[in-house]
């Protein structure tokens, strides 16, 4: 008795364990890729999301300005600022005059440069440089130091991939693919379950059985021959076309997760509405749409996101314009262009799960219950 | 007035033939209820009637039109499920006015008809609620004024008490017949398996067997006078039981001799090459009575007794026969195991099967 007693919660533990380490291991990745899209570029190439709210030590070069702004006081020449401009924040640890030696002094020495000129700088970035003598030059010394940063929260990240790397765009035309691509399979797929699951005509097992058979055809053997059929008939690379595509390749699962749930609603339902002398369509339209929400509501969303992230059959069957690059192609350019600047890919794959993750949390409930609908009577 | 009849009504699947031969015309006004055991076909021939199987031979005729292949809709029928069938998604008074809903009625005249039917089954408080805030017995009404609000020639019930629980199976059962009281003119056809239902709702019982219809009648006429072994064995809890016996004497009365040596003269006639011919008699546990006497019919040991105070059932082995014998005494008897005992019934409650299973009655 005690050793069963015992031995439930040690499974329940177990049990629960895993799925909070499972969930930690989905949504880690997601959340890291959520802060460092808001980081301030700068800060995120040195350092990991996991420091954004602790400090980060950098090493800056800036250069003092030109000899000619120097001031004269008491005798000697000064020139005078703050490493950090006009920004605040941020401490200064340690500080060079060249490059071969930035970090060779602490802050508070006195750095002898070339001529009797010194150099110091506090910590909080105030410098001066002092001469004997008036200085020459066109250029300002230049000062490495080495500070560290209070953390900086950024949306520019958003601004600029949405405003000027042609994000927004992307994001439109994506959602001009994905919803049609959405909607068309549904709408289809649910009157011919119907059919299949309820309606009695010849060969109708043969026709089952077919759909079932094209769910493992590879949607890639027909790319190109699909795509020289759109060319012959005028199509070429257009959203009609990927639309059709979508459509095509989405069906027979649309169709078999469909069937088989429409198939398992209850029989006496629908001869029930029968002997109430519904047609067909009347029974499709008022009962059995209605009930089947949750499987809609599954394939909804495993369509959905199909579609948003694909990029293969967008590559094939839309052109590289600005009119028709997808967000999943746009990303792709991005990565070569743009391959070292994180926020700006941070900041687009967000924008580019954003809606999958709106869609998957609005649905989400139907996904669960719709899945297991059928599977106990 | 024949509302609904039956002519020669076959149905095979395939090769498989399930219903063979039946016959049956239904009055106006009727409540027949179709029984039988499991598999014998009852369900699938209200469910020809009702046109959701197809009907393979013979006429189906409703007030006089041929319907074998009308759709279920136009043959003025009404049919309430065994498992109520209600639409899950819609209230209670979208499902008692979906079908008039479909036929385009005037709203008007749909308001009537489901307030008339909310207020004969009581289901005016829970028009606007949906079915999964509804009890059992409550959804089943809900079906039966579904049914109700289609007014139609011939109510159909398959089972519908079946997904009951027991004490409302009681209360239901008394309300279906309350509602069969206040609808005189409606034709109502009713199947089960359960012959409680069946006796006490039925004006005439179908009693069906292994695709044949066995008999119809009255549901005391199946009880007091069943045409053949089946029937009587089927109406009546415990069954019947059926002794052995040979034909000694034959006329206005028929003697026969038990397997067990006793005797009894059966007032039913028959003829003289009967004599010496093997027959059964069947005599209902309940008129089995425990005798002293010479005069019994058979002669048994006891093998279980059942005590439910109302009476005493005992399950005796009689010495030459292999089916246990059954009696059923009212009130209490303190009777041991393995006492023999010999039983006699009245001769009026005695019946007569002949080898092939008919009653002497129906020769």
């Amino acid at each position: 008795m005690g050793g069963m007693a015992g031995q439930r919660p040690l499974l329940m533990w177990v049990v629960n364990l895993s799925v909070v380490i499972l969930v930690l291991l989905w949504t880690i990745p997601t959340f890291g890729l959520f802060v460092s899209s808001f980081r301030d570029a700068d800060q995120l190439s040195v350092s990991g999301w996991w420091t954004a709210l602790t400090a980060t030590e950098r090493n800056q070069i800036v250069r003092a300005p030109a000899p000619e702004e120097q001031a004269e006081i008491d005798g000697q020449f000064v020139i005078a600022g703050n490493v950090f401009g006009n920004e605040t924040g941020g401490t200064v640890l340690m500080f060079g005059h060249n490059s071969r030696a930035p970090q060779a002094y602490s802050v508070g020495e006195t750095a002898e440069l070339k001529n009797g000129i010194t150099l110091t700088i506090e910590a909080d970035g105030s410098y001066r440089i002092v001469a004997p003598e008036q200085m020459t030059g066109k250029r300002g010394q230049r000062i490495f130091f080495t500070a560290t940063e209070p953390p900086r929260f950024t949306t520019a990240n958003y601004q600029e991939v949405l405003f000027s790397e042609g994000i927004a765009k992307s994001f439109i035309n994506t959602l001009t693919v994905t919803i049609p691509a959405t909607v068309i399979p549904i709408l289809i797929a649910a009157y011919a379950a119907y059919a299949l699951a309820w309606m009695t005509f010849p060969g109708r097992a043969i026709l089952l059985a077919t759909v079932v058979g094209l769910l493992v055809v590879p949607l890639q053997m027909s790319l190109i021959p699909l795509l020289r059929l759109y060319t012959d008939i005028g199509i070429g690379k257009s959203y009609i076309g990927i639309w059709l595509a979508h459509t095509g390749f989405g069906l027979p699962l649309a169709i078999y997760l469909l069937r088989n749930y429409i198939r398992g609603l209850p029989k006496e339902i629908i001869e029930s509405a029968k002997v109430d002398g519904a047609s067909d369509f009347d029974i499709f339209r008022k009962i059995v749409l209605p009930l089947s929400f949750p499987a809609l509501a599954s394939f909804a969303i495993f369509q959905f996101l199909w579609v948003w992230n694909d990029l293969l059959v967008a590559t094939v069957f839309l052109g590289n314009n600005e009119d028709q690059l997808v967000m999943t192609g746009r990303l792709r350019e991005l990565l070569g262009s743009r391959g070292g600047n994180w926020e700006v890919l941070t900041a687009g794959a967000f924008v580019s799960i954003f809606v999958p993750l709106i869609v998957f949390f609005a649905l989400q409930r139907y996904l669960v219950r719709g899945l297991l609908a059928g599977s106990v009577k | 007035m024949t509302s609904l009849s039956l002519k020669d009504v076959a149905k095979s699947y395939g090769t498989i033939e399930v219903l063979r031969d039946i016959n049956l015309e239904i009055d106006k006004g009727e409540l027949i209820v179709f029984v039988g055991p499991s598999g014998c076909g009852k369900s699938t021939l209200l469910r020809m009637i009702a046109g959701l199987e197809t009907i393979t031979g013979g006429t189906l005729q409703i007030d006089g039109d041929r319907m074998n292949d009308v759709p279920p809709a136009q043959r003025g029928i009404a049919m309430v499920f065994q498992t109520y069938a209600l639409y899950p998604h819609m209230t209670v008074r979208d499902n008692m006015a979906f079908g008039m809903k479909i036929a385009k009625k005037p709203q008007v005249e749909i308001d009537e008809a489901v307030s008339n039917a909310a207020r004969i089954l009581q289901l005016e408080p829970y028009l606007d609620r949906l079915p999964k805030a509804l009890s059992g017995g409550q959804r089943q009404r809900v079906a039966i004024g579904r049914a109700i609000v289609r007014d139609p020639k011939v109510f159909l019930f398959d089972e519908p008490l079946s997904n009951l629980d027991a004490a409302l199976r009681v209360a239901t059962r008394i309300e279906i017949a309350q509602l069969k009281e206040s609808m005189p003119d409606s034709t109502m056809i009713y199947v089960t398996h359960d012959q409680v239902e069946a006796m006490t709702l039925a004006s005439r019982i179908v009693v069906l067997n292994a695709g044949n219809i066995e008999q119809v009648g009255a549901p005391l006429d199946l009880y007091q006078r069943p045409a053949n072994t089946f029937v009587a064995q089927f109406i009546g809890s415990p069954a019947m039981n059926m002794i052995d016996a040979t034909v000694s004497a034959s006329g206005e009365k028929t003697v026969v001799l038990t397997s067990d040596g006793g005797t009894a003269a059966v007032p039913v006639a028959s003829r003289a090459e009967d004599e010496g011919k093997a027959v059964k008699l069947g005599v209902r546990p309940e008129d089995l009575v425990v005798t002293e006497g010479d005069d019994y019919l058979v002669s048994a040991k006891v093998e279980i007794v059942e005590a439910l105070g109302e009476n005493t059932v005992l399950y005796l082995e009689p010495r030459k026969e292999a089916d246990a014998l059954i009696a059923k005494l009212p009130g209490i008897h303190k009777i041991a195991k393995g006492t023999e005992l010999r039983l006699n019934a009245t001769s009026e409650k005695l019946h007569l099967f002949d080898e092939s299973g008919r009653s002497f009655h129906y020769r």
